[in-house]
């Protein structure tokens, strides 16, 4: 344990832009935290009278057509796009870990099976078929996390059968057998342990890729109902905007949407310089 | 048999690998040579330097190493200071390298008629037209049975064995002065071992070629080289002619090394286990002798400066009390 | 001394993928006969060398004798009892399965890289004995102890040890739940001549100890002559050889055998009249059961050699032979 925080310190101190990556990190998951005690405004308290201001002293990116203040709005969203990638993350990673190592490892009827449903999911327009499961089901949170979670099980899916297929081949996995272990057993604590950091690293990097989801499926009506503050949501709103020269209105959720993403996505290339057992000494 | 003239020489080479934990120094002052014709064995254990010594003579060495002194010095060149074009053009047509794992160090997926026609037509000068005809004569030298057929093979088509012949194949394309060996026959079975190794013997004898074999193996090396070259821990210990190395050993690795390998008349107890294990190369409390934390003769003077002396006919042993 | 190990006419063959199944549904599926009507004994205490070179079927019958596949014919008895009846796949809960335990070739391979030294020595203790607490400590210490492995080693990863103290942690595993047969897959062959005479050491040394019957297979003669009492020579599936392992190796009776001591390398004598085995084994799909599988290859051989395959014959002395024209 100790010998990885300090191969992480090495490798966040190496590469500045790992490091950049993970301070902006920080600073993202410190806004979906303290959200609303943090915003200096009300993200619902709507203000006519301020309607369309562009970015001043005491509206630091302005206000949109309803006069709320975007960047409350901003750092109150940031909870709801955070809280939705990470659940529809997490739930693709244990599901499709599950399910791949089982097919890597047994192989036989349990691998067609899982592949068939791979397959099948992998066969859609990933974006397309989200949008068919939210209008199917309805536009709730919980069914946009349940959508982005479908559309990416399949990489972890074909990841994790991927490396237990290396794996059950294995000395360790053989003298695991003559020491009385069932196959379950081997692969749940002998199998999975060694693949948990490779999985970790998608974890990240599919991150970037769930809120981007999360936020298109907003912005084409599909997702996060108004007046409720989510970043594509607001870019969607502050597009017509942009003709009439309010050009703020969709560029200061736009900017940070991007950031997320860079953010997510460089950190899962650190994260994989920390795991990867042969990038260390 | 008696030794042709000079054709490598290698002089107080010293190699370093910069890592993370540290400055690896992984070879200090190897010095040898080898004559036309002739076969010399290095012999180590693993970590011993043997093969990077192979890879710095060739020039393939691993960017993160760097040849802090030495002259690698082949037919009057100093291939150190070669620039890449000239060493990328003299590998292949003057000195050639076959490895350990020949089915890995084949590509997988070309054929291996393809392979060997590569070198032809990088190396040889071989018209294209005459590159087919080429291929299989040369798989016939290495006694690859239907040649004509095998030519369109894969390497997973071939067994361990057979691999080997098509490296071999390869490295001979071009009639090299010198040929490289890094354990060829490790992995390989016994009997394929001897095989392939006769072979090697008899085509380097055909063709007056100088082959440097690489090996963990006292018992290879004691078979096939006219002189040996013992490894530790990046140091050359001791080079000799074979039969005199292994009647009278001078360096106690070397003699440490011959009682710990099983030999028909030894019972187990008979057999020496060398203590202790490679002192960690990095960092800058390496002993000058790096085999005197586990040598059973050593004395308070083995930790100053390491001589290299001449200790009979051809025998040179770095040890300030040779047996 | 009582038969620890008996295994009688043990046979297991492997179905093979061939294109074009479906075009022909009524051939039977070509089988690669891996082993082929092995019948041998190990008493108990005694060590038996397996010889043989790669493809030749030791690497499953160790397998099989391990428990660790399914004979497709013949039968393993341990100790008395048959133990092939039961699945490999349900062996692991009989109390058996602690008595024969195996050290396998590539140290490395054989140790999770996510486990420490004494997670790996304790995980048998865990599912076998169903040891825990102090207990479990008190035999894992025992175990590497008696392996020479010192206490701060254990808390180290394979990736932080060196070869010769993974191969100390292997059997240190395999010998923790006192098995009385222990299986010896190559535990040296990965390993510098160094290190491989303290490994051979303390193997030798835990079977006076304990008591150990050992199976020891390996490529290289010189070591098992260093080890076994007795050894087999196996060739494509079948016992060619068996006897003492001094008798066989100087004066093999069977052309394989003398094919393989005449291959060692050997630092005495530098020049050596060698036998060269032409060509390649034969193919072990579907082989033809009444031609000698070495029949093609073999410096003798003759017409019988095609049309009948030689029995393993004993010769009362402990020797067995399986050839038309044994002897030099």
């Amino acid at each position: 344990m100790i010998a990885l925080l300090r191969h992480a310190r090495y490798v966040l101190g190496d590469n500045s832009v790992t490091g950049l990556a993970f301070s902006l990190f920080l600073l993202f998951v410190f806004a979906a935290a303290l959200g609303p005690s943090l915003a200096p405004h009300d993200p619902l308290a709507s203000d006519t009278a301020q309607a369309l201001h562009p970015p001043s002293a005491r509206h630091w990116f302005g206000t949109d057509d309803l006069g709320r203040d975007i960047f409350s709005r901003i750092i109150v969203a940031a909870r709801l796009d955070m809280g939705i990638a990470l659940a529809s993350v997490v739930l693709a990673f244990a599901v499709g870990t599950l399910m791949g190592i089982a097919a890597g490892y047994f192989g036989g009827w349990c691998d067609r099976i899982v592949s068939r449903i791979v397959d099948t999911i992998m066969a859609f327009p990933l974006f397309v078929l989200a949008m068919g499961i939210v209008a199917a089901l309805g536009n709730t949170v919980t069914n946009i996390v349940y959508a982005t979670a479908v559309i990416n099980l399949p990489l972890y899916a074909r990841i994790a059968r991927a490396e237990a297929s290396i794996r059950r081949e294995s000395g360790f996995v053989e003298a695991a057998r003559l020491s009385g272990n069932g196959e379950a057993r081997i692969l749940l604590a002998q199998i999975l342990p060694n693949i948990l950091p490779i999985m970790m690293v998608q974890v990240s990097l599919t991150l970037g890729y769930a809120i981007l989801n999360a936020a298109g499926l907003s912005f084409i009506g599909l997702g996060v109902r108004p007046p409720t503050p989510e970043w594509g949501i607001m870019v969607a709103e502050g597009a017509s905007f942009i003709i009439s020269g309010e050009w703020w209105v969709a560029f200061f959720p736009g900017l940070v949407l991007m950031l997320a993403v860079f953010c997510f996505n460089l950190l899962g290339d650190g994260l994989r310089d920390i795991v990867d057992p042969r990038r260390r000494t | 048999m008696s030794a042709g003239p000079l054709l490598l020489s290698v002089r107080e080479l010293s190699v370093e690998f910069r890592t993370r934990s540290g400055t690896v120094r992984a070879l200090e002052r190897v010095s040898f040579d080898l004559h036309r014709g002739e076969t010399l064995a290095v012999v180590g254990e693993s970590g011993s330097g043997k093969s990077v010594t192979a890879f710095a003579v060739m020039g393939i060495l691993d960017p993160a190493a760097r040849i802090t002194s030495g002259r690698v010095v082949f037919g009057g060149l100093d291939l150190l200071t070669e620039n890449a074009r000239a060493l990328r053009d003299m590998r292949g047509r003057e000195f050639a390298m076959i490895f350990q794992n020949p089915r890995t160090a084949l590509n997988p997926i070309r054929r291996i008629g393809k392979q060997i026609a590569d070198v032809l037509l990088r190396h040889a000068n071989v018209r294209q037209s005459d590159v087919a005809a080429r291929v299989i004569e040369l798989l016939a030298t290495v006694k690859i049975p239907d040649p004509a057929r095998r030519a369109r093979a894969y390497p997973f088509e071939l067994s361990g064995g057979m691999c080997q012949r098509v490296m071999i194949a390869m490295a001979l394309a071009c009639s090299p002065a010198l040929l490289i060996a890094d354990e060829p026959t490790t992995g390989l079975d016994v009997t394929t071992q001897a095989v392939i190794m006769d072979l090697m013997a008899e085509l380097a004898r055909a063709r007056g070629m100088a082959t440097i074999l690489i090996t963990h193996d006292l018992g290879v090396a004691a078979e096939y080289a006219d002189r040996i070259a013992v490894m530790h821990a990046g140091h050359m210990v001791e080079v000799a002619r074979t039969e005199e190395l292994l009647a009278r050993p001078r360096h106690p690795y070397t003699r440490g090394l011959i009682a710990a390998t099983p030999r028909p008349q030894a019972r187990l107890d008979e057999l020496y286990a060398i203590p202790g294990s490679l002192p960690d190369l990095r960092g800058d409390n390496i002993p000058a002798c790096r085999y005197s934390p586990r040598c059973d003769q050593r004395q308070m003077d083995c930790n100053e400066a390491l001589p290299r002396s001449m200790v009979g006919v051809d025998h040179l042993v770095a040890c300030r009390h040779p047996l | 001394m009582s038969a620890l190990l008996e295994v009688d006419n043990l046979s297991k063959r492997f179905s093979v993928q061939t294109e074009g199944r479906w075009l022909r549904p009524n051939r039977a599926r070509p089988q690669v006969h891996a082993v082929d009507d092995v019948s041998f004994t190990i008493a108990e205490g005694e060590t038996v060398g397996l010889v043989g070179e790669s493809g030749c079927g030791k690497s499953t019958l160790v397998r099989l004798v391990a428990r660790l596949l399914d004979p497709s014919d013949g039968q393993i008895r341990f100790a008395g009892s048959d133990i092939s009846i039961v699945a490999a796949r349900r062996f692991g809960r009989l109390p058996t399965r602690a008595q024969i335990q195996m050290v396998f070739q590539d140290a490395t391979d054989a140790l999770n890289p996510r486990f420490t030294a004494f997670d790996a020595i304790a995980d048998p203790l865990r599912r076998l004995k169903r040891l825990g607490g102090a207990t479990l400590q008190t035999e894992v210490t025992r175990a590497a102890r008696l392996c020479g492995l010192s206490e701060e080693l254990l808390g180290r990863f394979p990736h932080q040890l060196s070869g010769g103290q993974k191969a100390r942690v292997g059997i240190a595993r395999a010998i923790a739940v006192e098995p009385r047969l222990l299986i010896l897959d190559e535990p040296t062959s990965a390993l510098d001549v160094s290190v491989q005479v303290i490994i051979l050491r303390l193997l030798q040394d835990l079977q006076r100890r304990i008591g150990l019957g050992y199976l020891f297979v390996s490529h290289d003669l010189n070591v098992i002559r260093l080890l076994c009492d007795r050894v087999l020579v196996m060739y494509s599936g079948r016992i060619v050889e068996s006897g003492p392992t001094d008798v066989v190796l100087t004066t093999p009776a069977h052309p394989y055998t003398a094919a393989l001591v005449s291959a060692i390398p050997n630092m005495a004598e530098t020049r050596r009249k060698r036998v060269a085995l032409p060509g390649e084994p034969r193919s072990p799909i579907d082989p033809d059961p009444s031609t000698c599988r070495f029949y093609g290859r073999c410096p003798k051989g003759a017409e019988v050699c095609a049309r009948m395959m030689p029995a393993l014959i004993a010769d009362g002395q402990g020797r067995a032979v399986a050839c038309h024209f044994p002897g030099a």
